[in-house]
């Protein structure tokens, strides 16, 4: 393992502090619970909090979605590994302003429970938590079976229209059916070509041959659909895109916003030449890009792939979508 | 009737710990086979913190297993913090104020813990996880109670069940969890949850057989 860390068990804690460091301008952490990250801009104006949290190795996700416009506090879990109950109850206890709390997080069983046990504990506090639960994943399930498939790069999107919401000053059902209208608008495929190897175990958890690439992958390498020969960007791109266009199913007409990840080791020029495949692929169905980001939005560790998410937009996603954000992972300047 | 003390009676929980402990290499490697490798690395960590606010303080059986569950309830997270957390957290609830614990005793206890971890996730007999150890292992343990025999006779067959159901989950396809992802995959792993959790049980058992006593 080539990596560059202390104790293989601390390599959250030792991020963390680096993280607080050097984002004060944007971030703070929670007085008494070092796993939790809380946006400075969270208290500027009275409004619905917004909560996420997940494993670690994702990074910027999801410490780096915490800023103005976006999420105001995020539980920190271990690495890939359900953040507490306590630290969702800490942040969602945070944030309260007594508008309630919308928590916004990923589809895996781990986050589902602690969220419910954090939801009940709040509960007792007379705080109202609701609920939104990222599915993105067109592969990781059949659509007849949609409640299962797991959140991966679309909670960005989801996080960004949630958040855009409640700094309108929306109330808590308004924020949760925009957020929801998010997700359910938004699908996402992954596609892997090398392994990514967890600190504390030391080697890689599962292998890609040389010469061939998993797709559907999940972004903790959970395994794909099949196992393909590798592929030119050009061919790549017309399978994940053909894979996404026809499960929602988006249509001529339609206006989206298109966010490609690197999965940690992927070099960004890679990332454009697919992008520029996929801008081909919307124009010649006539599908218009009202946004675009490129980038290492959400992370495996050091994994080597790609996902690409597509969200379709009506009036109301577009002006969540157009609105300013200043958090560490994303920062985009108003129209 | 055989029973064993609850107080000063924390040793059981710390062999727990211990059986944990040296078993994480191998529950790392179970889990590595359709998740992401962590079970064994990720249960010695909240096991060990456990053991550290254990050891010294002359705890009850009951107490003891509590600190076990809320510290993988409050600092573990993951899957295994809330389903391990919860399980413990009844067992405290069903035996903390039992003086002398009898073999219906451990079996409220245990049927508490599985009816909380229930609710929780949602996982059916049959999903590939933990329940899979957890329902035969109290329905053997359960029926030899009913005929008659003893507390230690009772354990072995709880040990049984564990062992039985453990090891049908190699044939199961995961239908709840990372695993659950793998679909047809899945099929001839054994669930690394329910290969803790029959460590877990297996070794209660032979714990509690340790300091059994009799009137």
């Amino acid at each position: 393992m080539q990596r560059i860390i202390n104790d293989p068990s601390l390599v959250v804690e030792d991020m963390l502090k680096g993280f607080v460091m050097v984002h004060k301008d944007i971030i703070h952490v929670h007085l008494k619970n070092p796993r939790v990250i809380i946006s400075n801009a969270a208290k500027n104006q009275k409004k619905v909090g917004i909560v996420t949290g997940g494993g670690s190795g994702h990074k910027p996700a999801f410490i780096g979605y915490a800023g103005k416009n976006m999420v105001d506090a995020v539980a920190v879990g271990e690495i890939f590994s359900s953040p507490t109950a306590n630290s969702f109850y800490d942040a969602i206890v945070e944030v309260e302003q007594g508008m309630g709390v919308a928590c916004l997080y990923g589809n895996y069983a781990g986050d589902n429970m602690n969220v419910k046990m954090a939801s009940m504990m709040a509960k007792d506090d007379n705080i109202t938590v609701k609920t939104v639960v990222a599915n993105d994943d067109v592969a990781s399930a059949k659509k007849e079976d949609s409640e299962k498939r797991r959140g991966v790069a679309g909670e960005i999107l989801m996080w960004k229209v949630g958040g855009a919401k409640a700094a309108t000053g929306a109330s808590l059902d308004e924020v949760i059916d925009a957020a929801q209208k998010a997700i359910d608008n938004t699908r996402s495929v992954g596609v892997g070509l090398g392994p990514c190897t967890i600190p504390a175990n030391g080697k890689p958890n599962f292998s890609i041959k040389e010469g061939t690439m998993e797709f559907g992958i999940g972004h903790h390498g959970e395994p794909g659909i099949r196992i393909d020969k590798l592929a030119s960007a050009k061919e790549i791109a017309k399978e994940m895109y053909n894979l996404i266009i026809n499960d929602l199913p988006f249509q001529s007409e339609d206006e989206v916003v298109v966010l490609i990840s690197g999965l940690g080791a992927t070099p960004l020029m890679e990332q454009y030449i697919l992008f520029n495949e996929i801008e081909n692929l919307l124009n010649a169905d006539n599908i218009k890009i009202f946004k675009a980001y490129v980038g290492n939005y959400f992370t495996s560790l050091e994994m080597n792939g790609i996902t690409l998410t597509i969200m379709k937009l009506d009036d109301e996603l577009k002006e969540c979508i157009r609105m300013e954000v200043e958090s560490v992972g994303l920062i985009q300047i108003g129209e | 009737m055989e029973y064993i003390v609850n107080a000063r009676n924390s040793d059981i929980v710390l062999q727990i710990i211990q059986a944990i402990h040296e078993k994480s290499q191998y529950l790392s490697e179970i889990d590595g086979a359709t998740g992401d490798g962590d079970h064994g690395v990720n249960m010695d960590k909240g096991f060990s913190l456990a053991k550290e606010r254990i050891v010294g303080n002359d705890l009850s059986f009951s107490d003891a297993i509590k600190i076990l569950g809320r510290t993988l309830l409050m600092d573990i997270g993951g899957s295994m913090g809330p389903i391990y957390g919860t399980i413990f957290n009844e067992i405290w609830k069903s035996l903390k104020d039992v003086e002398k614990i009898q073999d219906t005793n451990v079996l409220t206890a245990l049927n508490n813990g599985l009816m909380a971890l229930i609710d929780l996730a949602g996982a059916k007999p049959g999903d590939k996880t933990l329940i899979d150890t957890m329902v035969p292992a109290i329905q053997t343990f359960a029926s030899a109670i009913e005929s008659g025999n003893s507390f230690s006779k009772s354990l072995d067959e709880l040990s049984r069940g564990a062992e039985e159901g453990k090891a049908n989950t190699k044939n199961m396809m995961a239908k709840i969890g990372r695993a659950a992802r793998l679909q047809e995959r899945s099929i001839g792993f054994l669930d690394a949850g329910a290969t803790s959790c029959c460590i877990i049980l297996q070794t209660m058992a032979s714990a509690i057989k340790g300091c059994m006593q009799s009137e």
